[in-house]
């Protein structure tokens, strides 16, 4: 990888989690959905965009967005996806950090082994 | 929160969605940014001449448009899931796109690929066995 595919996965795995950090925390502010009639689900979208972590996380998922966009047009999808994943161990951590919730011993190995796929994936580029 | 069936098939249902369209969509914008050539050769002077090209094209519309799908499936489970279990959950979609590359694009994907995307399924099962909530509603 070269410094230009560095930077593109770091600013793909960072901002996109922090990102889905941001709107996890803005959906648990908005509450959990139980009625998906469309004017109910419009409401929800209503009382979504009003929460300021929305924004925040919509933001930092278009710069993700357009991050994944360059990298896909130097690697193929196969492997510049499964590389993302490396914001598993980023995600664990922030949801532990940011979110406060409790992560079982169970699935820290869930995402340690999901870490572990990711390296294989990214050691068959070379 | 009760460790309810209709919890876990809803949960389930949502996760489906995921990782259904988030990989579709990823194809879709893979097929759309191959004719753009490649960012590494990109002049700073020719970027808004791509960034008009990436949005007059039809395969990064309808890549967006599964990405939207996804992304309100994705807000949805939120409001009653935990972020460590959905996040990890919706990993299947690796699966899914090498899959997706495999066949719509014809990609070439080594053997050692696949091996990590199986460890990756592996990663999820277990996963997938601990509770959607650790955290009690607000």
């Amino acid at each position: 990888m070269n410094v230009l595919e560095i930077f593109l996965v770091f600013i793909i795995v960072a901002a996109g989690t922090g990102g889905e950090l941001c709107i996890s925390r803005a959906m648990k502010v908005v509450g959990e959905v139980h009625d998906f009639r469309p004017e109910a689900l419009v409401r929800f979208v209503l009382r979504a965009i009003r929460v300021a972590w929305m924004w925040i996380g919509i933001a930092m998922m278009t710069l993700a967005f357009f991050s994944l966009l360059a990298m896909l047009s130097i690697e193929n999808v196969s492997f510049v996806v499964p590389v993302t994943a490396l914001s598993y161990a980023a995600g664990a951590f922030g949801a532990m950090m940011f979110l406060h919730e409790r992560i079982s011993r169970q699935r820290w190995l869930g995402v340690f082994i999901v870490c572990v796929g990711v390296t294989l994936v990214w050691l068959s580029r070379r | 929160m009760k460790d309810s069936p209709g919890l876990h098939l809803k949960t389930y249902t949502f996760v489906l969605f995921i990782v259904l369209f988030a990989p579709l969509g990823n194809v879709l914008l893979s097929k759309g940014m191959k004719g753009m050539g490649s960012a590494k050769d990109w002049a700073p002077g020719d970027l808004f001449h791509i960034l008009f090209r990436i949005i007059s094209s039809g395969y990064i519309w309808m890549g967006i448009a599964c990405l939207l799908t996804f992304f309100v499936a994705y807000m949805l489970v939120l409001t009653w899931a935990d972020y460590s279990y959905v996040q990890p959950a919706s990993s299947f979609a690796y699966a899914v796109v090498a899959t997706l590359g495999y066949f719509l694009l014809g990609e070439a994907v080594p053997p050692l690929r696949w091996i990590g995307i199986f460890v990756i399924g592996v990663g999820v099962f277990i996963v997938g066995h601990t509770h959607p909530r650790t955290t009690e509603k607000a």
